[in-house]
């Protein structure tokens, strides 16, 4: 894939530990979910690994994106979706009733599938949740709302024009501006629900190269219908499959396995195209 | 003999006898409705003047102005948007993001306010004066006639309200939550203000209602026709001036006339600026 | 999450206030109207003599009649005229005619029933006085009515009719139905529920409606004869009476309003029922 490089130039980047010595941050036990009585997870166990990308893949209806809502709550706020397991987030129970939510949610950023700017100004959407968060110092805010830009190369795109509103960007500027956004909040765990589904090829190639730059930095779980993607950017991928409408994990491992030598005779068929 | 004429011309005929019929209504509608706007503006605007907004009236209105009409007019409505307002888009507010529909307590509320809308004007009158007049003591005063259009104003002000943060798309609140924000928060700063045309529209929705209405306050702020000194006395509405002048004044057509050019005048600019407000939001729907 | 709380709590209370209005009114309707449904026979409202409240003397029927019969009168004008407007916003004007007459007929929603009433007092009756007088009667309370609920008439059933999805519409012509056809056959049928909807909302308008029947209806209490005979209706009634009724005569007032929601909710059940049975 071409990519325009002078569509964005990427900020200085720290570079992060390199993911070799897997060092457990979610911690999945027998996870299930429910929508009303339907069962759309079933006994998920994972381990997802500090500073590396996991990527979700499978069919669509094999439960990736109830599986990833599950991670920060979100599904606490799905009418009728119940939550059976538990998840650790940095050996905390996240559904510990001294949990607060909005802080999990602060520590656990998420991306949508399609750019959800609000109609507020560029600067405004990565301010308001800053100010939330009580970051309410306007000198303190500018500095962390430029870092993040350039950290997702928007900087030089729209910092002559940061009072301009988000819906005027295009849409992958609009998505690098909902990653902007999470990563304001200096987030431990990205969560990315197909990040780059929605927008255009060259777009596309931009937002993946962010999140490739992400890696080490910032631990990240991507759900993806391209598995191209997922074998270019991961460094663990985790299949579902859906059996009777209910999502299981079938297999979990480091991409290249998941990839060349599936374990699993489905896992093979799936990423080979023979399946799904 | 039918028989003769083919199917085809048959059905000409019927379609060109529709249409001419559909086309003969519309001609009437509009001729009605021309004639009905003439007569006001021929009438009305005769009498009307600069002085007449701000004198005072005199001798029962015959002469004079209508400028303590327009002040008790504009206190009434005061006094009902003050009230209705907190508790319709609380109402709305509650209904639109944190009550389930299906809830009983939704339910309840929203078959509440749907009764309301159907309750005719004459009986918000009789109930304001033996609640608001009678029973809290407050007379034929201002203040009575307000509550008691506040309460006429609360379904229509909640119904739009709650339409409007609906059409909010949810996407915001998701991503809201996602980034930890709290759901009071995220109305404050981003769903009402993403709402704002649409609570607008509905306002002024509202406040065309209560400046049309007349029944509900023939006994509850009563016929005085004079400055009201506070909220406490009797004061006369537009509307209630109107139908005073040309039932129980005789000579007071004109007077009747002009007030009646200013009062559709006023509701007009305020029904185009809500209808505006509408259009725009459609048409910002259809570009996102 | 304290906010939150804090903040749903608020707004229960406003909702719950906001609830409790309708209750309210209930309550002192039945209140004020107890000593008359108590003390007096329900039947006086349908066998006295007559309407002569200070000599109590309690008809109501007389003036349930009016109000029925105006209603009704301005139904058989408006539905007919309401529905040929909406078809002509919707199938038969052309473009830019279509949006200045819905502007014509939402600006006309807007005019408030007082200033219908005065039109009607100044150029209506006087008109039909000089042809059949008196002139005030319930032929230009019919009139007076019709013109305020055919604006409403005609934004439901448009509201319906637009809502009928184009591929059905476009499947009718395709199948060589003309454009009459198409409106009676497939559109039509389609829209009813909702413009049926809207006809009863009508309805409950016309019944409620005070000051501008009040105005123009002449107000006599009586069985009319003719279109041309004035009539009063239970609102009107109230209207008149309310500023000096005293004791039973007040109370009965009140029973006359309650009667007059009754009907009202009663319509307006059926319409939203209506309504619900179309979305479901």
């Amino acid at each position: 894939m071409t990519i325009d490089t002078n569509a964005f130039t990427l900020g200085p980047l720290e570079a992060g530990p390199p993911c070799c010595e897997p060092q457990t941050v979610i911690q999945v036990r027998n996870l299930s979910l429910h929508y009303e009585s339907q069962a759309a997870l079933d006994n998920v166990s994972l381990d997802i690994y500090k500073g590396c990308i996991t990527a979700l893949i499978g069919p669509s209806g094999c439960g990736k994106t109830s599986f990833l809502s599950a991670i920060n709550r979100m599904t606490d706020l799905i009418p009728g979706c119940s939550v059976d397991g538990r998840i650790l987030v940095d050996n905390e129970d996240i559904h510990h009733p001294k949990t607060d939510v909005q802080s999990l949610r602060r520590r656990i950023g998420m991306v949508f599938q399609k750019p959800t700017p609000f109609p507020l100004s560029i600067r405004r959407n990565l301010a308001l949740p800053l100010n939330e968060h009580g970051v309410t110092q306007t000198k303190e805010v500018i500095v962390i709302i430029k870092k993040a830009l350039q950290d997702v190369g928007l900087w030089d795109e729209v910092c002559d024009r940061l009072d301009a509103p988000a819906l005027s960007l295009s849409g992958g500027q609009q998505q690098r501006l909902c990653i902007a956004r999470a990563l304001a909040l200096n987030p431990e765990i990205l969560l990315m629900d197909e990040p780059c589904s929605a927008l255009d090829p060259i777009a596309s190639g931009v937002v993946e190269d962010l999140i490739c730059r992400l890696q080490g930095r910032y631990t990240i779980v991507i759900v993806t219908h391209n598995l191209a993607q997922a074998r270019r950017i991961a460094n663990y991928a985790a299949f579902f499959w859906v059996r009777e409408r209910t999502g299981q994990l079938v297999e979990f491992g480091r991409c290249r396995h998941i990839f060349e030598s599936p374990r699993d005779a489905l896992t093979a068929a799936y990423v080979n195209g023979n399946r799904g | 003999m039918p028989e003769t004429i083919p199917l085809q011309t048959k059905q000409k005929i019927r379609d060109c006898t529709a249409q001419g019929l559909i086309y003969l209504a519309v001609l009437l509608v509009s001729a009605v409705f021309v004639w009905l706007l003439t007569d006001l503006v021929r009438g009305g605007i005769a009498h009307l003047s600069w002085a007449f907004l701000t004198e005072s009236p005199h001798d029962a209105g015959r002469t004079g102005g209508i400028a303590s009409i327009l002040v008790s007019t504009l206190l009434i409505l005061l006094v009902a948007l003050i009230t209705a307002i907190p508790l319709a888009w609380s109402t709305a507010i509650l209904m639109a993001e944190f009550v389930p529909v299906e809830s009983n307590f939704g339910k309840t509320v929203r078959f509440s306010l749907y009764v309301l809308a159907g309750v005719p004007s004459i009986v918000f009158g009789l109930f304001g004066n033996a609640f608001f007049s009678i029973y809290l003591g407050l007379g034929f005063s201002i203040l009575s006639g307000g509550l008691t259009l506040a309460c006429m104003l609360l379904p229509i002000l909640t119904s739009t309200a709650e339409a409007g943060l609906r059409a909010v798309p949810d996407t915001y609140r998701l991503s809201a939550a996602a980034l930890g924000i709290s759901r009071t928060a995220a109305l404050i700063h981003l769903i009402m203000p993403a709402a704002a045309p649409a609570l607008t529209a509905g306002l002024l929705i509202g406040v065309g209602r209560a400046l049309a209405e007349t029944a509900a306050l023939l006994f509850t702020s009563g016929y005085v026709d004079r400055m009201p000194g506070s909220l406490l006395d009797s004061g006369r509405a537009l509307a209630l001036h109107i139908f005073d002048l040309s039932m129980n004044v005789p000579g007071g057509d004109n007077a009747a006339y002009a007030s009646a050019l200013v009062l559709v005048c006023l509701l007009l600019s305020i029904n185009i600026l809500a209808m505006k407000l509408a259009y725009g939001l459609q048409r910002r729907k259809i570009m996102t | 999450m304290q906010t939150d709380r804090l903040l749903t709590g608020v707004l229960r209370a406003g909702a719950v206030l906001a609830a409790l209005v309708m209750l309210l009114i209930l309550c002192f309707l039945l209140l004020e109207s107890w000593p008359v449904l108590t003390g007096l026979s329900v039947f006086r409202f349908l066998t006295d003599a007559s309407w002569h409240p200070l000599e109590g003397a309690y008809n109501l029927m007389p003036m349930l009649a009016g109000t029925l019969l105006a209603s009704i009168g301005a139904l058989i004008l408006a539905v007919p005229l309401g529905i040929a407007s909406a078809l002509f916003i919707v199938f038969f004007a052309p473009l830019h005619l279509a949006s200045i007459y819905k502007r014509l007929i939402e600006l006309l929603a807007g005019i408030p029933s007082v200033v219908f009433g005065f039109w009607g007092l100044t150029t209506l009756a006087p008109l039909i006085g000089e042809w059949q007088p008196p002139g005030a009667s319930l032929l230009a309370g019919v009139l007076v009515l019709t013109l305020m609920i055919l604006p409403m008439i005609t934004i439901t059933a448009y509201t319906a009719l637009a809502a009928v999805p184009k591929e059905l519409l476009q499947n009718a012509s395709a199948l060589g139905l003309s454009r009459w056809g198409t409106v009676r056959g497939v559109a039509l049928p389609a829209a009813r529920t909702g413009i049926t909807a809207g006809v009863i909302l009508a309805a409950a308008r016309a019944l409620g409606e005070t000051m501008a029947v009040l105005m123009v209806a002449g107000n006599v209490v009586q069985y009319p004869e003719s279109v041309f005979d004035p009539v009063r209706t239970l609102a009107a009634n109230i209207a008149l009476e309310m500023a000096y009724a005293m004791g039973d005569h007040r109370s009965v007032l009140f029973v006359s309003g309650l009667l007059l929601m009754l009907l009202v909710m009663v319509l307006s059940a059926m319409a939203g029922l209506l309504e619900k049975r179309r979305y479901a």
